[in-house]
């Protein structure tokens, strides 16, 4: 163990974001350094390679003005996040710089920020219903504490009116109030204003990691560990249920893309690097509950699908990671309808835990197979209505047909009413009613 | 012998250590991290680390350990959960408390407990390697103590041992023990291999009556995301008419791996109703857990499964996902610079693959019993894409391929196995199996139900053309018959008290489905149409 910070003068080449150094001694992997800028300040970088004395740093930001000459500091450590209560109430940048004027706090502790793998045997069942408001996932695809659900969107579609529906309304079985952790990456100025005032209306509280669209790329990478790192200490440490936004992982895929292309990887499929399941993994997985702990950490991402292509390896690998996925319909939105939630594509794998007898309602489960069952019909025969015509479909087809509509006008449909999960379901229950319709 | 580590990058670990050999464990750095050796050089050796390297710095000492990457067999494992590398979670989470932090070893079987054995040999008694020299009393199980090689036995008594106490030993000294350990990557030896004549039965109508498996056998579940794999390979897990089960959540969820242990905890075998879990391995590394391990972990699964299999029982090991640890195989490959195949996948992915699924079998072991070890994977194709080279790779040494359908799973229609591209090389022998044990209609059973099926496909055609108004009333008849065998019989819902079909139920099911088309068609034959015969009482579980 080195007793104190290194300097090194040894740059040996600079290529885009990364600098190279000869004869350095006794250096971490993923140690984190300090690059002093021959013009003033300084900046962060992190070494990502290591070979004998020659050590391969990435620089977190503009490169521009270094030279050869700058001095590299190594600090003997790796990434960490200072931790502690005080950051409920915080805006940070996406290096955890203070963005709110506020003096700094004394953390409690500071946190690796990539933290640790949870064993598997220590997870507790994420369960407990939570109440969003929105009746296509209370009473379709239901969220429990623990879960992990992005919200598929595409470019142009209310994403952050549905995402912030869930931030003001998201309560908890026992009326109890989540902590936001908000995580932005990327954000235009108007998107960034929009959420900040529906943040400033949060009763439990919020922690915000910004990172703008002029900001510099690589703190995509950071601060959904950092913004991760701090919901799992408020969580597992503090007992406090936990909600965590993060978007745009779309901007955080690019970035990692941006970067990996810079360290001269190998490109996998649309250029992303090989190893994307696996990074975006170690943020999506440390949502959850643990064993004899009380806190949570729940987390929505939101996904814009490039192309309005659910195929493509964002939500490809995003979908194949989370507990299901929330799938907006450009169709929908062109109705007017809000929240434009298609149903069929979207899924909540942790839905049976959370429904039924003591969490939502004892018809739940078997009302929500009917809707389904129906809606899906009716939605296969608006394909065959376009080639036969409503004349050419027996009479029950064409009622299905009706009811696929219905279903969309009055069950999806809600504007900005909220609704609690009985009257999502009784929604339901009054569409197949009228209908006459049974199993 | 000791070294330094001289280079890091990732998972790849390059160090100055001289006299190591090709796939040797060594430990690395302070904390004392697992690695593998994967290449050799005069001057250096590049390991592979099975943990997290963050952290660690050039000039931290290594020390090779001289063996491969073992598993540790014996009594002790059933009812366990492991990472990749066989460290017990369990443990583990005792020790060092819910995250998993790297060094971190704890030894599979070093538990205190005694185990009651038994012998069947005694001294003087020449035994061959393989042999049963003895059992382990393991709650109900049987568990056959082997002889670890050949030789002539000096001693061997009854009595209470732990995993390391000498049970008995060779005439030149050596001790035997109850448990022993065995290179993960080196398939475990049998007598020879048999051909799979026996159906494995899963309890899963789909599977067992259109496209059976074996037991000894291999299948892929390929499908993408949300189509049903997991709790299909759940599904099997709990019902599968197997004596053990090795489950591998290989870079998959860690609530999975949760809700698995949960619920098979409060659930019995439905065959032989002892706790399941009595029955149940499970091997853990999920998506956020160390890469190389991953890739390690389905070795460690497929070696305990043998050892199983080595007793004479029927073990099946269920994979999920296979294409992660394809995955965990090209970012090792990666980092190693290795020129890249097809999708910058190794070009040895392939014969990797084929290696691993060439473990299963049904074979005569050493002590001249059966066993047999069946596989079941589910494939991860990016996109839903079928093309891609894992499941490719898969589909040259599966024998079975149950492939999920997305636009099934959209519709609620599970388990979303599409019934027409699906396909089970097992079926001629085990549909002639199931003819004689369960019931001796079973292949016509199976040749009408698929007709109505591929007739209401040809019929949707002509819909979409004529309209539904313009059909024959026995075209609806059809199309009804159809729904039915599809909502019915098809799905299956996991989460119901439906989630398990005998043999014997499957037959009742689709009789009684087959015998109100039957009936059905006599009303038409007679004048009637569909709807009068049905407003006749003519189909009465139409609305179950
Ligand atoms: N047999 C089944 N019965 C009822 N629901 C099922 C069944 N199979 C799958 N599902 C539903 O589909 C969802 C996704 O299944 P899962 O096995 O997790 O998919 P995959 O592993 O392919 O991503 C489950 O959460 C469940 O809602
Ligand atoms: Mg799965």
């Amino acid at each position: 163990m080195r007793l104190s910070e290194h300097t090194y003068r040894t740059v040996s080449s600079i290529r885009g974001p990364l600098i190279f150094l000869n004869r350095v001694r006794e250096v971490r992997f993923g140690e984190v350094v300090r690059i002093i800028h021959p013009e003033g300040g300084s900046l962060e970088g992190e070494v990502i390679k290591i070979d004998g004395d020659t050590v391969l740093v990435q620089v977190m930001g503009e490169t521009r003005g270094l030279d050869t000459g700058s001095a590299v500091i190594f600090s003997d450590a790796v990434k960490r996040a200072p931790l502690s209560v005080e950051v409920i109430g915080r805006i940070f940048s996406g290096s955890f710089a203070p963005l709110d004027n506020e003096p700094p706090y004394i953390p409690e502790r500071w946190g690796a920020i990539s933290g640790a793998p949870i064993n598997p045997v220590a997870r507790a069942r994420p369960q407990d219903f939570i109440e969003t408001g929105f009746s296509t996932i209370d009473a379709l695809n239901t969220l429990v504490r623990g879960q992990k659900l992005p919200i598929f969107s595409c470019a142009g579609l209310p994403a952050k009116e549905m995402a912030a529906g869930i931030l003001r309304n998201a309560r908890l079985a026992g009326g109890g109030q989540f902590v936001v952790v908000f995580v932005a990456l990327g954000l235009t100025h108007h998107e960034y204003s929009y959420y900040m005032d529906v943040l400033a209306g949060m009763q439990g509280g919020f922690a915000a990691f910004i990172n703008r669209a002029g900001e510099p790329v690589i703190e995509r990478l950071l601060a959904p560990r950092f913004g991760l790192a701090v919901a799992e200490y408020l969580a597992f440490c503090h007992a406090m249920d936990v909600l965590v936004l993060i978007t745009d992982m779309t901007n955080y895929c690019d970035a990692l893309r941006e970067v990996s292309t810079a360290r001269e990887e190998l490109p996998g499929r649309r250029g992303y690097p090989g190893y994307l399941y696996s990074d975006l993994s170690s943020l999506y997985e440390r949502a959850g509950r643990i064993r004899g702990l009380a806190g949570s950490v729940t987390m929505l991402p939101v996904v814009t699908m490039p192309e309005d292509d659910i195929t493509h390896p964002i939500p490809d690998l995003t979908g194949y990671i989370t507990e299901g996925q929330i799938v907006l319909s450009r169709e929908l939105h062109q109705q007017g309808i809000f929240p434009p939630v298609d149903v069929l594509p979207s899924l909540s794998r942790l839905m049976q835990q959370g429904i039924g007898e003591g969490q939502t309602r004892s018809d739940h489960r078997q009302l929500a197979n009917r809707l389904y069952r129906h809606y899906s019909r009716g939605r296969d025969l608006r394909r065959l209505e376009a080639i036969v015509g409503r004349d050419g479909l027996s009479g029950k087809d064409r009622q299905m047909l009706d009811f696929a509509d219905v279903f969309e006008r009055e069950l999806v449909h809600q504007g900005n009413v909220r609704r609690t999960v009985a009257e999502s379901l009784d929604t339901g229950l009054a569409l197949m009613q009228r209908f006459a319709l049974e199993g | 012998m000791s070294g330094t580590i001289t280079g890091i990058a990732g998972p790849t670990v390059t160090v100055d250590l001289k006299g190591l050999r090709m796939y040797e464990i060594v430990l690395v750095g302070k904390a004392g991290l697992t690695g593998e050796v994967v290449r050799l050089e005069r001057e250096r050796a590049v390991l592979q680390v099975y943990e997290d390297t963050r952290g660690l710095a050039v000039g931290e000492p290594v020390r090779g350990t001289a063996r491969p990457l073992t598993a540790q067999l014996g009594p002790g494992l059933l009812g366990g959960m492991f990472d990749g590398l066989q460290r017990p979670l369990e443990k583990l989470l005792e020790r060092d408390g819910p995250f998993i932090s790297g060094g971190s070893s704890a030894s599979v079987l070093d538990s205190p407990r005694q185990w009651h054995f038994i012998p069947v040999k005694g001294p003087g008694d020449r035994v061959t390697a393989g042999e049963t020299i003895g059992q382990a009393e393991e709650g109900a199980f049987r568990h056959l103590v082997s002889a670890p090689r050949d030789g002539v036995l000096a001693s061997l008594a009854a009595g209470s041992y732990s995993v390391c106490q000498a049970v008995g030993s060779y005439d030149d000294g050596s001790p035997i023990s109850v448990c022993q350990e065995w290179p993960v990557r080196s398939p475990r030896p049998c007598r020879r291999r048999l051909p799979p004549t026996e159906p494995l039965v899963t309890g899963q109508r789909v599977v067992d009556f259109l496209y059976p498996l074996a037991r000894g056998g291999t299948a892929i579940i390929p499908g993408g995301f949300g189509t049903g794999k997991t709790i299909l390979e759940q599904s099997v897990a709990k019902f599968s008419d197997v004596d053990l089960v090795v489950y591998v959540g290989c870079g998959e969820r860690g609530n999975e791996m949760a809700e698995l242990l949960e619920e098979f905890a409060g659930l019995n075998d439905p065959w032989t109703s002892r706790r399941l879990m009595e029955r149940t391995i499970v091997v853990a590394n999920t998506s956020n857990m160390p890469v190389a391990a991953r890739e390690a972990s389905i070795y460690t699964a497929v070696t305990m499964a043998e050892y199983f299999r080595d007793m004479g029982y029927h073990v099946l090991l269920l994979a999920d996902s296979i294409s992660r640890w394809a995955e965990a195989l090209r970012e090792i490959s990666s980092s190693l610079e290795e020129m890249p195949g097809e999708e910058g996948y190794p070009t040895y992915l392939a014969s990797r693959m084929a290696g691993f699924m060439e473990r299963a079998g049904v074979v005569e072991t050493m002590n001249g019993t059966v066993g047999s070890l069946s596989m079941i994977l589910s494939v991860s194709p990016p996109g839903g894409d079928f093309t891609e080279p894992v499941t490719q790779a898969c589909l040259r040494t599966a024998g079975a391929f149950l492939m999920l359908d997305a636009s099934l799973a959209h519709r609620r229609h599970f388990p979303a196995v599409n019934w027409f591209q699906s396909f089970s090389l097992y079926e001629q022998t085990m549909v002639q199996h199931f003819s004689r044990i369960v019931d001796a209609g079973w292949t016509e059973a199976r040749r009408r139900c698929r007709t109505l099926l591929q007739r209401e496909e040809a019929l949707r055609e002509v819909a979409e053309i004529v309209g539904l108004e313009g059909m024959q009333e026995q075209d609806h008849l059809i199309l009804h018959s159809a729904e039915r065998i599809r909502l019915e019989f098809l799905c299956q819902n996991a989460y119901s008290e439906d989630a398990f079909s005998s043999p014997e139920q499957i037959m009742a099911m689709m009789n009684r489905i087959l015998a109100d088309h039957e009936r059905l068609e006599g009303r038409l034959a007679a004048g009637d149409t569909l709807e009068a015969a049905l407003g006749k009482g003519g189909d009465e579980h139409a609305s179950q």
